[in-house]
């Protein structure tokens, strides 16, 4: 294939990936990794090099807008990026280190968990009991509703950081924003309500994948001519999917593109035990 | 300097940075598609390099994409130091520290191959 129908492919698929990635929640980066490794025959350290650089700039480009919005907590953010970040810096040395083939089966049932979680019911949890750490560390904030402020508290300040180290951990081992797994850690354990934690976890993504970068370009695994089509078929997917969502009925296509995700993610297991990846 | 102050100030800082390595990306892009043959580059065998000094001796073009993608993980920490100022205007001494840590781990995976 010549180089510009190869990179026009790549473009495509990428914007395809970073459109449904938006409108799920999944995000696009996560989604491309299997795909240029099982339709290109890309090499994971190059296909996860490629999906990280995409990662950053969907996630600052969302944050940029919702930082603006009021929903993300700032001091929450900044006070996990400790973990995340170190917990990248681990992961990030541990993929030139840990086999291709492990590494293929950690991604698909890392996918696979992704991809249910994406189809959960989300509601906020109560705050069961107030956490003093919480207010040591001001973590407790407002967000907008409706031209007031609604106040909230933060809980489970140690449980939530620990999540956010192995969300980190995984972040730069596969390349992948980790979103899930960081909203998880927010909503889930230290019952910061669903929307802040969203918001707050798009905004700690970029720093988090930042930590991995700088070792991924040590270490080769970002190609600029291939990381070029995926980025920007990824942000420019990801900007349309934004759009797309505001008044969209997006339950089936939601439904299909999980289970999409689920067969790439299976593939990804199976290619990984059989050793069809090296 | 009030938070809302520095939410905008973080979003700009944010989106520009988006932005301009986009398109230096793209412009890179186009000239390196325009100049490339009917051979593509192979990726599907991995070969590691040690250090980013390694990729000083690709073609311009490539070199033009690299610069934006450079400049895209440059954007989160360019916000991380902005943050550290921001704190340290409010006098919250407590995040000055915690942005200074995550900053020096940033650089500490940003220089750790050169």
């Amino acid at each position: 294939m010549h180089t510009a129908a190869f990179s026009a492919a790549i473009f495509a698929i990428s914007a395809l990936a970073g459109f449904l990635g938006s409108l799920t929640g999944l995000g696009g980066g996560v989604v491309v990794t299997p795909v240029l490794i099982l339709l290109f025959g890309v090499d994971f350290h190059y296909a996860i090099g490629a999906s990280l650089v995409s990662v950053i700039a969907t996630s600052s480009g969302a944050a940029a807008a919702y930082v603006r919005e009021g929903f993300s907590n700032i001091r929450v953010g900044m006070f996990l990026e400790i973990a995340t970040t170190i917990g990248a810096l681990t992961g990030a040395h541990l993929t030139s280190v840990i086999p291709v083939a492990d590494l293929a089966v950690i991604f698909g049932v890392v996918l696979l968990y992704s991809a249910w979680h994406s189809m959960r019911h989300h509601g906020d949890l109560p705050v069961d009991r107030p956490d003093p750490l919480a207010s040591h560390l001001r973590l407790n904030g407002t967000y907008p509703q409706g031209g007031r402020k609604v106040e909230y508290r933060v809980t489970h300040v140690r449980g939530g950081f620990g999540l956010m180290y192995v969300a980190g951990l995984l972040s730069g081992l596969l390349g992948i924003g980790s979103g899930a797994m960081k909203v998880i850690a927010m909503d889930q354990v230290m019952r910061i309500p669903f929307k802040v934690s969203t918001t707050t976890s798009n905004f700690m993504i970029g720093v988090t994948a930042a930590a991995s970068a700088g070792v991924y370009l040590n270490h080769g695994y970002i190609r600029p001519a291939l990381a070029m089509p995926v980025m920007l078929g990824v942000l420019l997917g990801s900007l349309l999917g934004a759009r797309h969502l505001a008044g969209a009925r997006t339950r089936n296509l939601r439904l299909v593109f999980a289970a999409v995700v689920a067969v790439m993610a299976v593939e990804m297991i199976y290619n990984g035990i059989t050793g069809g990846l090296q | 300097m009030n938070d809302d102050q520095v939410d905008i100030l973080i979003s700009t800082i944010l989106r520009w940075g988006v932005s301009l390595s986009a398109t230096i990306v793209a412009a890179g892009g186009v000239w390196y598609l325009v100049e490339s043959g009917s051979s593509r580059p192979d990726y599907s065998h991995f070969q590691e390099i040690h250090g980013i000094s390694a990729l000083l001796g690709l073609p311009a073009s490539e070199l033009m994409m690299l610069a934006g993608l450079l400049l895209l993980i440059a954007t989160p920490v360019a916000r991380v130091i902005f943050s550290v100022f921001a704190f340290a205007i409010e006098r919250d001494r407590m995040y000055v520290v915690f942005t200074l840590i995550v900053l020096a781990i940033l650089l500490v995976s940003i220089f750790s191959g050169i």
